[in-house]
């Protein structure tokens, strides 16, 4: 059963006609129906997507892109960690110093810095505010400056073995150590309140629909993009020996592979992704700040990709849709009781859900 | 010389006793009269010491005197008393309040607060010298200040009194005194002192150089006695803050060391335990408000009880299902800490509540004005050496830590040999959890009660147990103790924030040193 003939081409690897007929249909959803449903269908019909809508989707897309990650290195490598929502806030607070550059003098200070630089009483900009102002070189810092977190702290992490529940207890502290760092007004990112009161990017006011559309839209085919490579991820011989990894690292240690190499890339690039999704979540929420770090939302992550499904691609972004889908609503209607139906959900989808939901209906389907 | 003092503290102590008692006409010339008379007698009196004067005096301050043409008279209430014999006698039809106007009465009030100096009772004695400590320094109290400090046996009053000497002397005109006064009070470790030597020594100050360089030395002697007492300061927090830690990580040696099983939740339990002292405070309060003080000795078995319980419950209906997946585990714990704190913020409100502590746990041993050691941060750390011999009995003498240690060095044998391995498990993790309860009853009395309280201490005591040594109590030991100082001492150097993250980082470099020392795991968790 282990020898699978090749896969005749790339396409055909990466999903069947079936799956490619599905991904299409997304992409469709994205590029097409959201945007017309929002801009050209009138605001009066029922077909109407109201701009609340489309930030709250664009939002989920993003915490989407933060479940797959989860996903590569938890449900395929067995690494949870519980500090990817420093590599999230990292991207985040890097793309937003692009964002406070570009308000320029329409602070309440009308002054060259941000106004919290000047209520600071700083004369210049800090040296790593260096070059923000550069659009590009902003969204390649949400990229790198997390890469380069993740691989120093995976290299000294991973060389020494640290696995299981180690690790996740020592992001879980690095996440803390970071938010503390974040909330300190000297470090140089706002402090407590973080950047807010974004005006525009690339000279387009912010608020505008067309903006939260485009925003939108960069965010799916993100998302997508971040699909099909997670899927040539998966599917590849280096896929393979991650979900070894998981499974049975010393034995694959036995047959010649150092585990160390597999883990970092796997590692750094989730991070990557996050510190993406981050860059792209800042712009469409319009703030971020120092609780973005918080433990409880990293852990939080891993409970999208666990309702969804570890092991598939699929289910962390199902997962991502349903947790915070039902956030908020729960948060609208019932808030006191949000805290109880996540705590369950944790309970629950540890306990009964082992594959997620994703996991869930295939078992159904293969049964019937 | 000690034997002359001696005697010549009796002749003192006999003259002001004896000799200058106060008299009928002096109580009569302090009440009624002109102003500048009276405060000349207040002036004679002060100077003879004369003590017995002292509750009258404090009558004049509150106005229960009367005078009539030639005598004065004690009121209390409708009555009226002798002033000397404190006999109750008739109030003559025309005697009137005496009436003191302010400059009277502040004379009055420094007037006792010297003569309280001389008083037999310890306590007012040691408030009038630390009074005078904090007061602008009078050259004409130096006699009587002399007087107090050579009659004084008790070793705290006599230093204050003696600082309060060499304070005025340091001002006198005549360069042996200075001199000497200089030396005795670099033996001092009082920030005050200090400043007053720097101002002596300031432009202005002192000209002659054999005092200035006096001064120099003694500013130098008491900068470096100061710097002990903040070292010995530092050394206290810190372990003070490792025996938290200790507390807060001695139910994870159980729970995580032993038996494997991350409790997310174990924070929480912690709070638990805190609520459950704020409700037995709260009982105590409606019910035995005359034994209010020991509420605390009280919430100890209910909130080991309480939490002890909530753990059992999570034991039984989620963490048997899981043994052996521990990231599982972490998960499900992190939603039952979810669930607990909302729960609390249900029955108990989002706000923190109050937890006061009873009167024997406020205060503190003051050791020198730079450091004095809180009653609760002593008992907490007595408390926790109690709790680490609890466990480490329980662990080594009883049935209960025979099965639980058989149970984590071979689940299977153990099983076979007849120990009921389910039961062990669940007593074992309620022990654990119970433990985390009285980190809570601990922890309520020194700092806030809030549903978020386990928050801040769950990362720190899984710190301490990863690092301490899995299923090492001695190990759990001395990591809270090492790390609490190290985490102590680097903030005082750098601050919390970055203190906090340079702990962080000592921890992963001391895993990267001895991963296999630190990680060589037994039992159970060996493999996860």
């Amino acid at each position: 059963m282990l020898y699978r003939p090749p896969p005749t081409s790339l396409l055909q690897r990466l999903y069947s006609p079936r799956g490619w007929a599905g991904f299409a249909a997304a992409l469709a959803v994205v590029v097409l129906i959201v945007p017309l449903l929002n801009l050209v269908v009138p605001v009066d019909s029922s077909f109407h997507m109201s701009d609340y809508a489309v930030v709250l989707t664009g939002k989920i897309l993003c915490y989407a892109i933060l479940a797959l990650a989860m996903d590569l290195v938890w449900g395929y490598t067995g690494v949870l960690s519980l500090g990817h929502g420093i590599f999230f806030a990292l991207g985040g607070y890097a793309f937003g110093m692009y964002l406070m550059r570009e308000i320029g003098h329409d602070g309440s200070y009308h002054a060259d810095l941000p106004d919290f630089m000047v209520f600071l009483d700083w004369k210049a900009f800090p040296w790593f505010w260096a070059f923000t102002g550069n659009i590009a070189y902003a969204i390649a810092l949400a990229v790198v400056a997390p890469s380069v977190l993740a691989f120093v702290f995976g290299f000294f992490a991973f060389r020494s073995r640290i696995k299981g529940v180690y690790f996740s207890i020592i992001t879980q502290a690095l996440t803390v150590a970071f938010m503390l760092l974040f909330f300190r007004n000297e470090t140089g990112f706002g402090g407590n309140n973080g950047f807010t009161d974004f005006k525009r990017i690339m000279g387009v006011p912010i608020a505008t629909a067309e903006m939260r559309i485009v925003l939108f839209v960069l965010t799916g085919l993100t998302l997508l993009g971040f699909l099909l490579i997670g899927r040539f991820i998966v599917t590849s011989k280096f896929g393979r020996v991650l979900m070894a990894i998981r499974d049975a690292e010393s034995r694959i240690m036995f047959s010649g592979y150092n585990p160390l190499s597999y883990k970092l890339a796997i590692w750094t690039y989730s991070a990557a992704m996050c510190g993406l999704a981050g860059a792209l979540y800042v712009p469409q929420v319009g703030i971020i700040n120092p609780s973005e770090m918080s433990p409880a939302n990293s852990i939080e992550i891993a409970i999208w990709t666990a309702v969804g499904g570890r092991g598939t691609l699929l289910g962390p972004i199902v997962g991502a849709a349903l947790v915070n889908g039902a956030k908020s609503w729960f948060t609208q209607a019932f808030p006191e009781y949000w805290l109880y139906c996540l705590g369950a959900l944790f309970v629950l989808a540890t306990l009964f859900l082992p594959q997620g939901v994703v996991g869930l209906f295939q078992r159904l389907r293969s049964r019937s | 010389m000690a034997k002359w003092r001696w005697v010549a503290g009796l002749m003192l102590l006999a003259a002001s006793s004896g000799a200058f008692a106060l008299d009928e006409e002096t109580a009569f010339k302090l009440s009624s009269g002109d102003n500048d008379d009276r405060i000349q007698v207040l002036n004679s009196v002060v100077q003879q010491q004369d003590v017995k004067a002292l509750p009258f005096l404090q009558s004049l301050v509150d106005d229960q005197v009367k005078v009539s043409a030639d005598h004065a008279f004690v009121m209390k209430g409708d009555d009226a008393f002798d002033p000397v014999s404190g006999d109750k006698v008739t109030l003559p039809p025309d005697a009137d309040d005496a009436v003191n106007s302010n400059r009277l009465r502040l004379e009055l009030a420094s007037a006792i607060g010297e003569l309280k100096l001389l008083s037999p009772d310890r306590a007012t004695r040691l408030e009038a010298a630390k009074a005078l400590q904090d007061a602008d320094l009078d050259p004409a109290l130096l006699g009587l200040i002399q007087t107090a400090e050579a009659k004084e046996d008790d070793r705290d009053i006599k230093q204050i009194l003696s600082r309060v000497r060499a304070n005025i002397q340091l001002a006198s005109p005549d360069k042996a005194t200075r001199l000497a006064a200089v030396e005795s009070l670099g033996s001092s470790a009082n920030p005050n002192v200090r400043e007053l030597l720097a101002t002596r020594l300031a432009a202005g100050g002192e000209t002659d150089p054999e005092i200035r360089a006096a001064l120099t030395k003694a500013i130098a002697s008491i900068d470096s006695s100061m710097a002990l007492y903040q070292f010995a300061g530092r050394l206290f927090t810190g372990i003070s803050l490792g025996s938290i830690l200790l507390l807060a990580a001695m139910g994870l040696a159980i729970t995580y060391g032993l038996m494997g099983v991350i409790n997310m939740a174990h924070g929480e339990l912690m709070m638990v335990g805190a609520y459950a002292t704020f409700v037995v405070q709260n009982v105590f309060r409606s019910h035995f408000p005359g034994a209010f003080d020991w509420y605390p000795i009280a919430a100890i078995p209910v909130a080991f009880l309480v939490t002890g319980l909530v753990g059992a419950v999570i034991e039984r209906s989620v963490i048997q299902f899981l043994y052996g997946r521990s990231l599982e585990t972490l998960l499900a714990t992190w939603g039952i800490s979810l669930i607990l704190m909302q729960l609390v913020r249900t029955i108990f409100g989002a706000q923190n509540v109050e937890v006061e502590n009873p009167s024997w746990m406020s205060g503190g041993i003051e050791i020198a004005p730079n450091l004095s050691l809180p009653h609760n941060r002593i008992l907490i750390i007595l408390f926790s050496i109690a709790v680490v011999g609890l466990v480490a009995w329980i662990l080594s003498r009883t049935r209960l830590g025979l099965f639980v240690r058989a149970v984590t060095q071979n689940r299977k044998m153990a099983s076979c040999v007849g120990v009921p391995t389910a039961r062990i498990d669940t007593l074992a993790f309620a022990l654990g959890s119970g433990i985390a309860g009285l980190a809570g009853v601990a922890l309520s009395q020194i700092g806030n009660v809030g549903p978020d309280l386990g928050q801040h201490y769950i990362v720190d005591s899984f710190m301490v147990v990863v690092l301490g040594g899995v299923g090492q109590l001695a190990g759990t030991v001395l990591a809270s103790l090492g790390l609490g100082i190290l985490g102590k001492t680097l903030e005082s150097m750098i601050g919390p924030v970055l203190a906090e993250i340079a702990v962080l980082v000592f921890i992963v470099i001391f895993i990267q040193r001895r991963p296999q020392g630190l990680f060589a795991l037994k039992g159970r968790s060996a493999e996860s």
